[in-house]
């Protein structure tokens, strides 16, 4: 599978539910780029972005659902490949 | 004409309160962070407590444990105000319908004479124990140290009462709705041999000054060993004599004290990992506490599950050891 380096992007609301799972995505995606827009967070990164559960739960301190994040998402783009575990975003063949 | 439509972002001039920002930095902070931190009156204390002229109103000396940072004493569960209640009105929506389910199917008012006995000489008595133990934490909330620490014992005080509200309810399921059963309960507490040792070992933690002390003693010596007790060990021990009815109702107390034990660790870890002192004086009163707390258990695995009990007990204990490795102490 040939992977493509072209950007994938996500953005949330900005508040403070949000603010945890940013932070996760900051941390495991080094590569990912923060754009903040008023009342909203765009996440740029070059390939791939992924969003783990577990770098969630860490930061919220519960027991975190994947789903949630779809409350305060806004908008993606990218090829969704969704677990349990995680979610990712990449380009699969371009 | 053109019209050009552009945003025009605005930078707020501050992310945070001031104290909050010297903490973390100048970034949007969570509530947990912004309802906790620095929140402890900690200067003017000029009006001096005239039944305690020893210390001042708030006062970090109340307790034998030395922290560089009380704050570093944080509830891993994140609870403030607003998610502790948000939390806990959830579970309370989910207990209901459980008690309702019970109740109209019958699953306690119908079991046989000598089960709904267990129940009420066994079970609802612990009423009176959550009650201690709600008593306990105010102590822990009066006059501990941080609000990291003083915030979590409050809501903790309020989980106590609705647990010995929870155990009353059972004792209405079992006997009708006619409190029969809480009275009986009460004697049992009061005067049943077997309860004897606990009540005793509840009071001596009335009158327990060392707040921390009394954390340790009561959120993870004694809950530790009472809780798998009674709602693991008795509770399975009644399901394999009368069904799972009873359980639907006893679920929700060992999955509210698996939650806590998280908060309780993660503060016992870091105030023991803090120095070596810290961690020998927890160490003690763990070991003191653990030994008054089995001989009290003892004589009621024996009453509730016979000759069964004493390895119920001895089970539960060893699991005890092995979580406090985990925190750094000896089992």
């Amino acid at each position: 599978m040939s992977t493509s380096q072209q950007p994938v992007f996500i953005a949330f609301q900005a508040n403070n539910d949000t603010q945890p799972i940013i932070e996760a995505i900051q941390v495991d995606n080094p590569q990912a780029v923060l754009h903040e827009y008023p009342a909203m967070v765009k996440i740029d990164c070059p390939g791939r972005l992924v969003i783990k559960r577990s770098s969630i739960e860490e930061r919220v301190g519960r027991d975190f659902d994947l789903r949630e994040i779809q409350i305060n998402l806004i908008s993606m783009s990218g090829e969704l490949d969704e677990t349990d575990d995680e979610f990712i975003l990449q380009w699969k063949c371009a | 004409m053109t019209v050009e439509i552009r945003t025009q972002g605005v930078k707020p001039l501050r992310h945070t309160f001031g104290h909050i920002a010297r903490r973390f930095g100048e970034k949007p902070a969570s509530r947990y962070q912004e309802a906790t931190y620095d929140v402890q009156s900690e200067v003017n204390f000029h009006y001096k407590p005239l039944w305690d002229p020893e210390h001042d109103l708030y006062d970090r000396r109340r307790t034998a444990v030395v922290m560089k940072d009380w704050y570093a004493l944080k509830d891993p569960r994140q609870y403030f105000y607003g998610s502790y209640t948000m939390a806990r009105a959830k579970q309370q929506e989910a207990v209901d319908r459980q008690m309702d389910f019970a109740d109209k199917r019958g699953l306690l008012r119908e079991l046989p004479d000598s089960a709904r006995l267990a129940i009420v000489s066994a079970l609802v008595p612990l009423r009176h124990y959550e009650w201690g133990a709600n008593m306990n934490l105010c102590h822990v909330a009066a006059y501990g140290w941080g609000t990291a620490i003083t915030q979590a014992a409050v809501m903790g005080t309020m989980d106590r009462l609705g647990m010995a509200q929870h155990l009353s309810r059972i004792g209405l399921l079992v006997d009708g709705n006619t409190g029969d059963s809480l009275a009986q309960a009460k004697r049992h507490w009061t005067e049943d041999p077997a309860w004897q040792g606990l009540r005793r070992q509840m009071e001596t933690l009335f009158v327990t000054r060392d707040w921390f002390e009394l954390l340790v003693a009561q959120t993870l010596v004694a809950d530790g060993l009472l809780y798998p007790l009674f709602f693991q060990k008795f509770d399975a021990w009644l399901a394999s004599r009368h069904g799972p009815g009873p359980s639907t109702v006893l679920d929700f107390l060992m999955r509210w004290q698996d939650e806590t034990a998280r908060w309780v660790d993660a503060v016992v870890k870091t105030a023991a990992g803090e120095s070596a002192e810290n961690r020998a004086l927890i160490q003690t009163w763990v070991i003191h506490w653990r030994s008054v707390m089995l001989p009290a258990l003892a004589p009621l695995a024996q009453a509730m599950m016979g000759d069964e009990g004493a390895a119920a007990l001895a089970d539960v204990d060893a699991a005890l050891g092995a979580r406090l490795v985990k925190l750094g102490l000896t089992a």
